[in-house]
């Protein structure tokens, strides 16, 4: 198996095996015909609208939400640009997106039949749903299951503690779930202890603001996901930003923070944060994590790694980015990561020394404010994690874990060889296809659902403008066999729409 | 259906049962539609950002919650704070903005306005006066948007919340937004209002984009807590009973005041003499709360951090349940009074 063959020999230190690993990663530039394309494609498009609201506005259209362009809208949502392309832009090709499901988002997943009457303005259910091959869910691991241990046990957990806490959890919302969940997250991960909260996105956009404040550096990857951007705006730190995965970059910016200190103020920084996420949902990159270690400790700064995308799906044992780089737990100062992709479940945990979590748990806006993890959920992810870990006895975690693995770099390399431009390193489960004209982007998404299978497409503005693209996420619960299906359609379909280089 | 998501809701994470709780909830507080998100907190937090911007005007009440606040923040716009409660304060900066409107036509034109307000306020029980609210979003046309966490499933003879509750239209109120971990007793919140106000959300509001949808089973839950209050609407005026009765119990609790509308679930309990430390009135609080778990009784300490923009009075917080029955209420009254008998006096 091309798994077995690849793997560096543990002896050798973390930077010697990122150095070897690093060529793996590949992020080729847009081919210039398809560049001016894309622009082209734009160009006509925004014409086109402007020429729709026009209409609209002198009451020759009536499709759509009129009451929008009407004197009458106090708010007044006309304006900006934002509008103008979710009505307009967006709004023609809006079925590629929100396709609503009938059933968990396993290997398969149902698909509710829906049609517009109006051009999309509206759809209706015609009643029926479609079995299609799922590559659009963060499933890393197959935990999306109705059945089996972690429904029965969380079905238990239901009956014995209801469904919501009704509390934050400084205030009875604490539930010994919880306690026994931070007890396992903390031994999963690899430090001393942590912290859960209800939300994934939350544990980013509450707690960086309750760790960082003014006088404070926070150092961001360029391609940083919106809720550590928000936590880092709420904060009140200043944020200075490296380009994406660029170590020369990264060290730049810390050189000139601890040379220059705070600005006009003349003091240096009180402390200084790099934020970095294990796994790139829309690059399908791996940050370089040894290189980043190795920066932290010459400049003395501290790191947070998200690993929203990485933990459960990267690693031998699927304890995430500091086990696939070989990277001690303990020189990352804050590991913080969800329970949505791998676990099945909903989410975010916080794992680091003893002092910052009994720090956070005083000072967190989640735990006094917001409701703690319902118990049902709390349970499913211990549950999920035991296995994972292989603490219920049976090799099912392990399975899952080199499946995966296996999975990503099978796809990959096929892609690559059907000469598609896929970007991202060949270890993540994330795969990004390239498809640069916003036409392309959605006849690729329609024309694989007629073929039953439900892709993810992603565009302006989640994207640049030129780099709109389909992310394939791989699953443990997908077989070769429907692997092989994927990549013939996709192949097709790259052939009908000249998405190949 | 498993517990977890697994997916943003605009990639294959909306499941047909979370389209059946939008429009279930659309149907019970009688608007257009509703926008489900996974996260109370976030509800409010991700709304008031998706319609105001940086050159936006939002006048806010002081008393407002943290996560009003944060909502708030996030926004970047300028933020007038009026006198918890006080109409004539608010009037008053409606009529300067008025004039500074007349002055520049062409930047009123461009610049939105907002009225931010909670039905019933979580940091101090008592209810907003909505249809003076109401009175200035027609005069000065300003929209308003309505936190109802606490007043929904709580407040009106069917339990659908301040509108209801004040005999006013639900277009009177733009847009309302309310969690389901209260009254609900699940996950999440929701927003509820015209259509293309709430459809706006889908794309602008990050706790919806970027995030994770609602896990199934607690969409249901939520499903089956409509059924129940939509089968039961006794219940609604039999909690605000209980919620005058406990009062009335409370009353006279050595060293404690009662604050908040009788009608109100959520009793603060504040201290009548809080001396000038913050801390000292807090463990205070907190060996009273002890006292009362020991003997059989769970209430809390209200926490808050201070971040908030105007730190509440510490007090200790009572909640009532419809499902406590009158002995219960007057057996754990009694304990509170003798706990606080013997701690704070």
């Amino acid at each position: 198996m091309a798994a077995v063959e690849n793997r560096a020999p543990e002896a050798e230190s973390p930077e010697k095996q990122q150095q070897q690993r690093t060529p793996k990663e590949v992020f080729e530039p847009p081919p210039l015909l398809r560049a001016v394309m894309t622009y082209i494609s734009y160009i006509v498009l925004y014409a086109v609208s402007l020429v729709g609201d026009t209409l609209r506005k002198l009451g020759l259209k009536t499709s759509g939400h009129v009451e929008v362009t009407k004197k009458e809208d106090w708010f007044k949502m006309n304006r900006g640009f934002e509008t103008f392309f979710a009505r307009n832009m967006y709004r023609r090709v809006r079925d590629c997106w929100n396709r609503p499901i009938a059933s968990t988002p396993g290997a398969y997943t149902e698909l509710v039949d829906r049609v517009s009457d109006d051009y999309n303005w509206t759809f209706r259910h015609t009643g029926g749903s479609t079995n299609c091959l799922n590559l659009g869910s963060y499933n890393y691991l197959g935990f999306a299951e109705n059945t089996g241990p972690c429904a029965d046990a969380a079905h238990q957990s239901t009956l014995d503690y209801g469904a919501g806490t009704c509390s934050p959890a400084r205030e009875l919302g604490t539930l010994d779930v919880h306690k026994k969940l931070e007890a396992l997250v903390a031994r999963f991960v690899g430090k001393p202890a942590a912290l859960v909260f209800g939300m994934g996105f939350a544990t980013n956009s509450m707690n960086i603001p309750a760790l960082m404040g003014k006088g404070d550096l926070l150092i961001s990857d360029q391609l940083n996901h919106a809720s550590l951007v928000t936590g880092a705006k709420l904060s009140g730190a200043t944020v200075r930003v490296f380009k994406h995965n660029n170590m020369k970059s990264l060290e730049n910016v810390l050189r000139r923070a601890v040379t220059e200190g705070q600005p006009r103020r003349l003091r240096a920084w009180r402390k200084i944060l790099i934020v970095v996420e294990g796994v790139y949902s829309m690059e399908g990159s791996v940050c370089k994590l040894a290189e980043i270690v190795r920066l932290k400790k010459k400049y003395k700064a501290y790191v947070y790694l998200d690993e929203a995308h990485s933990i459960g799906a990267m690693g031998p044992t699927g304890r995430g980015v500091s086990e696939y780089w070989g990277v001690d737990p303990a020189d990352i100062d804050i590991m913080m990561g969800t329970f949505t992709k791998s676990f099945g479940a909903a989410g975010g945990y916080i794992a680091a020394n003893q002092d910052v979590i009994n720090y956070l748990r005083g000072a967190s806006h989640s735990t006094t404010y917001a409701a703690s993890v319902p118990a049902p959920v709390a349970q499913q992810i211990i549950t999920s994690m035991t296995i994972i870990m292989g603490d219920d006895g049976t090799k099912e975690g392990e399975k899952r874990v080199a499946q995966l693995l296996d999975n990503s770099r099978y796809f990959r390399q096929r892609l690559t060889e059907m000469n598609f431009i896929v970007y991202g390193n060949e270890d993540s489960p994330v795969v990004p296809i390239l498809l640069y004209e916003p036409g392309k982007v959605t006849s690729f998404s329609r024309e694989l659902l007629k073929k039953k299978i439900a892709v993810v497409v992603v565009g302006f503005p989640a994207t640049s403008i030129v780099e709109a693209r389909a992310r394939i996420c791989l699953s443990a619960s997908h077989t070769r066999d429907m692997l092989d299906y994927a990549l013939k359609e996709i192949n097709e379909v790259g052939d009908l729409l000249l998405l190949k280089k | 259906m498993e517990s977890g998501p697994v997916d943003l809701g605009g990639f294959y994470g909306t499941v047909d049962i979370h389209l059946e709780l939008e429009e279930r909830l659309a149907k019970f507080t009688g608007r257009e539609e509703a926008i489900i998100y996974s996260y109370g907190f976030a509800t409010i937090s991700s709304a008031i950002p998706a319609y105001s911007k940086r050159r936006d005007i939002i006048f806010c009440d002081e008393g407002v919650c943290f996560a009003v606040q944060k909502g708030l923040a996030a926004s970047r716009s300028k933020i007038k704070y009026f006198r918890h409660n006080d109409m004539d304060h608010l009037e008053q900066l409606l009529e300067e903005q008025l004039k500074l409107d007349k002055k520049n036509p062409a930047k009123e034109k461009v610049t939105r306005k907002f009225i931010v307000a909670e039905a019933l306020y979580m940091n101090h029980g008592d209810l907003c006066p909505l249809p003076k609210l109401v009175e200035f979003r027609n005069r000065y046309r300003t929209p308003i948007f309505l936190e109802e966490s606490l007043s929904f499933g709580v407040l009106g003879e069917h339990g659908r919340g301040a509108t209801e509750h004040w005999g006013l239209k639900p277009g009177d109120v733009d847009l309302i937004c309310a969690s389901l971990e209260t009254a609900m007793g699940s996950t999440g919140g929701f927003c509820a209002g015209k259509s293309y106000v709430v459809d706006h959300q889908r794309l602008s509001g990050i706790g919806y984009c970027f995030s994770a949808s609602m896990p199934p089973m607690l969409a249901a839950a939520s499903i089956k807590g409509l059924d129940i209050m939509e089968g039961s609407p006794q219940i609604f005026s039999q909690l605000r009973d209980k919620a005058v009765a406990m009062r009335r119990l409370l009353r006279g609790t050595p060293g404690l005041r009662v604050c908040g509308e009788s009608v109100n679930p959520v009793i603060h309990l504040q201290l009548a003499c809080p001396s000038s430390s913050r801390d000292t009135d807090d463990e205070l609080l907190e060996r009273v709360a002890r006292e009362c778990i020991d003997s059989g009784v769970a209430v809390v300490v209200a926490k808050y951090l201070k971040e908030e923009l105007k730190l509440p009075p510490a007090s200790l917080r009572v909640t009532v349940c419809v499902e406590l029955s009158e002995d219960e209420l007057e057996k754990a009254a009694k304990v509170i009074k003798t706990a606080a008998a013997k701690h704070i006096l």
